[in-house]
C-alpha cells in the first residue's frame, strides 16, 4: 500500500513538473506537413459544426420531447423530401472536403525535381541512412541513456533522461530549403518512417522502395518514431533529423565522407 | 397461454438435464444464452488484457511487463474482443431474437446452431493456450502482417487454426441466420415489414459469408509460407508482403461492419420504443444498411494508405471511404428524427442507446478525418486511430449489446432488472469510457504511435488519465455482472410487453418466452 501511494505521489508530482498537455497535431515545418495540418484542422472544424447541429437538435428533443413534460408522440415517420435533403447536403460537404484533399495528395506524391536523395532502410530495430549522391552512410539507433533507462526494472527516472526514447546515437542531417527525396525500404519486416513536423509517415517494406519528399523550411531538430509494429523493440527505434542551412550541410557531408574513407583504409 | 406452459413442460421432459442439456441443446434460446455468457466471459478476459496494457502505460518506462509480452497482450486483446466478445454477443442476440421477431418456433438449422456455438470454446482454448507456450502467444498484432507474423514462435499455427475454427463457426451461424430469415417468417411478414434488427442481421450474415473465407485464405497462405516453403508474402522468394494487407483488409473492413450493423439494428429498435414513436425512415434505414455493406467491399485499402499505393489508388479509396459518411449520416439523422416530437422516457436501454448515438458519431467524425489520405499520413498507426476504433467499438458496438440485454432481459427471463442500478451502471460506464478513450485522440495527434509499450515523457499525463479511466471502466462492468445475477434471482414479474412503447412479435409472447417461440405462426398484416 505504501509502495502504491508512493507511486501515486511521484506520478502526480511528475504531472506538475513535466506537464505537457498537447492536444493537437504540431504545425509542420515543411510544405507537406503544413498541408496535412491545414487539412486536419479544416475537416475537424467541419465535423465540429456538424456535431453541434446534430447533437443540438438531439438534445433539444431530449429536453423538450419527454414524457415527463407531457409530450405526446407525433405520428410522422417518413418524409422523402427531408431524406433527400439530408442525403444530398452531406454529399455536397464531402465534395467540398475531397477537392482540397485531392490537391494536397497530388502535391505530396510529386517527388520530381529533388536535389538530394536519402535512402532509409529499416532494420529490427534501427535505421540505416544512405546519402545516395554524397556517399555517406551510417546506422542510427536509440541512444544508450534511453536504452538503459527503458529496461524493465532499471530504476532510472526516465523523466531525467534527455529526450527519453526520442534520442539516437547518429542523427540524420538534412539541408533546409532543399527538396529531399527519401527512399524507403526494409531488410527484415515492415517498418514506417515518421517525423510528424517534417512529413507524414510511409512504410518501409522489404522488397519495395517507397518514396517521400520533404523540404524543411526551418533549421532545428525534429524527432519521430517507427510507426509500424516491427517486433519487440518497435517502440525503441526513434528517428532524429537535424535540419541545417545548406552550407553547414555541405560541411557535414565532407566531414563524414572523410571519416568513411578513413574507416575503409584501416 | 396454458397450452404454451404445458408445452414447455413436455419439452423439458425429452431432454437431458445438467451439463448435457447445454452440450446437446438445439434450442435457439439455450444456444443464444450460451453465446451471450461465453461472450461475457471473453469480454472479461479481453478486458483483463486491456488492463495489463493500460497498467504498463500508466507511466513512461517499463514497470510491469517486457515489450514482447506487451505485444502479445495487444494482439490477444484484439482477437479476443473481436472474435470472442463482440461477434458471439451479436450471434447470441440473433439466436434469441430472430425467431421471436419473425414469428418462428426456432432457428432453421438447430443442429448446425449447436455446432456453431460449441466450436467456439475449443477455438478459444487453443488460442489462449498459446500464452503459456515457451515462445509465447502471437505478438504481431491482430492483423498478423507478414513478414513479422512469420517470425513468430510456435503459437502461429495454433492461432491460425483457431481463426479457421472461428471463421467456420461464423459462416455456419450466418447460413443459419439467412435460412431462418428467408424461410421462416410469419405469413404476411414481407421483407420490407421485417423488424429492422432482422434486416441488419440478414445483411450482416451475407457479409460474414463473403468475408470470412477471405480471412481463411489469407491465413492459410501465411501458414504455407511458414511451413511449406511457399513465398506468397516474402519478398526474398519473389512474394509480396503488401499482398497480405490487401487480402486481410478485404476481409477486415467488412468485418468491422459485421461488428456494427447489428448494433445499428438494436439502436433502431430501442430508440422508437422509448420515444413511443415509429422509427423514422424505415425504408431508408434498410437501404442505408445495404449501401454500407456494399461500400464495405471497396474501401479496404484505407487501412493501408501508407504502404505506398499509386496516386490513383489512394484517391479512389479516399473517395469511396468518404462516401460511407452518407448512409451512416442518414442513419444518425433518422434516429434523431425518430426522437423528434416523441414522448421520451430514459430507462437504461434508452440511455445506452442515446450514448451510442453521440459517441458512435464522434467515432464516425474521427473516421471521416482518417479517410482524408494526406491527413491520414499523420494519423495512421497513432493513438488517434486507437481512439477512433475504440469509440466505434466500445460505446458503439458494446453499448448496443448492453442496451439490448437490458431491453430484452425481461422477455428472456420474465424478470426485471433493477432500474436504479442500471442507471448507475450506465453513468459509470459512459463517464469512464470517455476518460479512457478521449485523451487517446490527444496523444495520437501529438505523435504517440500505437502498439508501443513505453513512450516519451510528454505523453505521460493523458496516458495516466486513460489508464485510470480504463480501470474505472473495468470495475463498472463488475456492476453489470452483479445486476445480471440479481435480476436472475428475482421472481417472475415482468409483463408480456415489458416496455410501454415496445413493438414487435416478441412482445406478444409471454414473459419469459416459451421454449419454442411460436408453435403456430402469428399473422402479420
Amino acid at each position: 500500500m505504501n509502495k502504491l501511494s508512493a507511486l501515486l505521489i511521484t506520478s502526480l508530482a511528475s504531472i506538475s513538473s513535466f506537464a505537457d498537455w498537447e492536444v493537437n497535431m504540431p504545425r509542420g515545418v515543411s510544405p507537406t506537413a503544413n498541408a496535412a495540418y491545414d487539412l486536419h484542422m479544416l475537416i475537424f472544424y467541419i465535423t465540429v459544426v456538424i456535431g453541434v447541429i446534430v447533437f443540438g437538435v438531439m438534445f433539444y428533443s431530449i429536453f423538450h420531447h419527454r414524457k415527463s413534460k407531457g409530450a405526446k408522440p407525433a405520428s410522422f415517420h417518413e418524409s422523402t423530401t427531408v431524406e433527400v435533403i439530408w442525403t444530398v447536403i452531406p454529399f455536397v460537404i464531402l465534395v467540398g472536403m475531397a477537392v482540397p484533399a485531392t490537391k494536397t495528395l497530388i502535391m505530396m506524391e510529386d517527388t520530381r525535381d529533388s536535389e538530394i536523395t536519402l535512402k532509409v532502410t529499416g532494420y529490427q530495430w534501427m535505421w540505416k541512412y544512405d546519402y545516395v549522391e554524397d556517399n555517406v552512410s551510417f546506422f542510427s539507433k536509440l541512444d544508450n541513456k534511453s536504452n538503459e533507462a527503458r529496461q524493465l526494472g532499471s530504476k532510472i527516472d526516465v523523466n531525467k533522461v534527455d529526450n527519453y526514447l526520442l534520442n539516437v546515437d547518429n542523427e540524420v542531417v538534412l539541408p533546409t530549403d532543399t527538396k529531399v527525396r527519401i527512399l524507403l525500404t526494409a531488410s527484415d519486416v515492415i517498418h514506417a518512417w515518421w517525423v510528424p513536423e517534417i512529413t507524414g509517415k510511409k512504410d518501409a517494406i522489404p522488397g519495395y522502395i517507397n518514396e517521400l519528399w520533404v523540404d524543411i523550411k526551418k533549421p532545428g531538430v525534429y524527432r519521430g518514431q517507427c510507426t509500424e509494429l516491427c517486433g519487440k523493440d518497435h517502440g525503441f527505434m526513434p528517428i532524429v533529423v537535424r535540419a541545417v542551412p545548406k552550407q553547414e550541410y555541405v560541411k557535414w557531408v565532407s566531414l563524414n565522407q572523410k571519416n568513411r574513407v578513413a574507416d575503409k583504409s584501416e | 397461454m396454458s397450452t404454451n406452459i404445458d408445452h414447455i413442460k413436455e419439452e423439458h421432459h425429452h431432454q437431458p438435464s445438467g451439463l448435457m442439456r447445454w452440450i446437446t441443446t438445439t434450442n435457439h434460446k439455450d444456444i443464444g444464452s450460451l453465446y451471450l455468457w461465453f461472450s461475457l466471459l471473453m469480454f472479461f478476459i479481453g478486458g483483463f488484457m486491456a488492463l495489463i496494457i493500460r497498467a504498463e502505460l500508466f507511466q513512461p518506462g517499463l514497470q510491469l511487463v517486457v515489450p514482447g509480452f506487451f505485444n502479445q497482450m495487444t494482439t490477444m486483446h484484439a482477437l479476443i474482443m473481436i472474435f470472442g466478445a463482440l461477434m458471439p454477443a451479436f450471434v447470441g442476440l440473433a439466436n434469441w431474437q430472430l425467431p421471436m421477431m419473425i414469428g418462428a418456433p426456432d432457428m432453421a438449422l438447430p443442429r448446425l446452431n449447436n455446432w456453431s456455438f460449441w466450436i467456439l470454446p475449443f477455438a478459444f482454448t487453443m488460442l489462449l493456450s498459446t500464452l503459456f507456450f515457451e515462445s509465447g502467444g502471437p505478438a504481431a498484432g491482430w492483423t498478423l502482417y507478414p513478414p513479422l507474423s512469420l517470425q513468430g514462435g510456435n503459437s502461429m499455427p495454433f492461432v491460425i487454426f483457431s481463426l479457421h475454427l472461428l471463421g467456420a463457426s461464423s459462416i455456419l451461424g450466418a447460413i443459419n441466420v439467412i435460412a431462418t430469415i428467408l424461410n421462416m417468417r410469419a405469413p404476411g411478414m414481407t421483407l420490407m415489414k421485417m423488424p429492422i434488427f432482422v434486416w441488419t442481421w440478414l445483411i450482416t450474415a451475407f457479409l460474414l459469408i463473403a468475408a470470412m473465407p477471405v480471412l481463411a485464405g489469407a491465413i492459410t497462405m501465411l501458414l504455407t509460407d511458414r511451413f511449406y516453403g511457399t513465398s506468397f508474402f516474402t519478398a526474398a522468394g519473389g512474394g509480396d508482403p503488401v499482398l497480405f494487407q490487401h487480402i486481410f483488409w478485404f476481409f477486415g473492413h467488412p468485418e468491422v461492419y459485421i461488428l456494427i450493423l447489428p448494433a445499428f439494428g438494436i439502436i433502431s429498435t430501442i430508440i422508437p420504443a422509448f420515444s413511443r414513436k415509429k422509427l423514422f425512415g424505415y425504408d431508408s434505414m434498410v437501404y442505408a444498411t445495404a449501401s454500407i455493406a456494399l461500400l464495405s467491399f471497396i474501401v479496404w485499402a484505407h487501412h493501408m494508405f501508407t504502404v505506398g499505393m499509386p496516386l490513383a489508388g489512394e484517391i479512389f479509396f479516399m473517395f469511396t471511404t468518404m462516401l460511407i459518411a452518407v448512409p451512416t449520416g442518414v442513419k444518425v439523422f433518422n434516429w434523431v428524427a425518430t426522437m423528434w416530437r416523441g414522448s421520451m422516457t430514459f430507462e437504461t436501454p434508452m440511455l445506452f442507446s442515446l450514448a451510442f448515438i453521440i459517441l458512435f458519431t464522434i467515432g464516425g467524425f474521427s473516421g471521416l478525418m482518417l479517410a482524408i489520405t494526406p491527413a491520414d499520413f499523420q494519423y495512421h498507426d497513432t493513438y488517434f486511430v486507437v481512439a477512433h476504433f475504440h469509440y466505434v467499438l466500445v460505446p458503439g458496438a458494446i453499448f448496443a449489446v448492453i442496451a439490448a440485454v437490458y431491453y430484452w432481459i425481461p422477455k428472456w427471463t420474465g424478470k426485471m432488472y433493477n432500474e436504479t442500478l442500471g442507471k448507475v451502471h450506465f453513468w459509470m460506464t459512459t463517464i469512464f469510457v470517455n476518460i479512457t478513450f478521449f485523451p487517446m485522440h490527444f496523444v495520437g495527434l501529438a505523435g504517440m504511435p500505437r502498439r508501443i509499450p513505453d513512450y516519451a515523457v510528454q505523453f505521460t499525463d493523458f496516458n495516466m488519465i486513460a489508464s485510470i479511466g480504463a480501470f474505472g471502466f473495468g470495475l463498472s462492468q463488475l456492476l453489470f455482472v452483479y445486476i445480471l445475477f440479481q435480476t436472475l434471482r428475482q421472481p417472475v414479474t415482468a409483463a408480456d410487453k415489458s416496455w410501454e412503447g415496445a413493438e414487435g412479435l416478441e412482445w406478444t409472447l409471454p414473459s419469459p418466452a416459451p421454449y419454442h417461440s411460436f408453435d403456430t405462426p402469428p399473422k402479420v398484416d
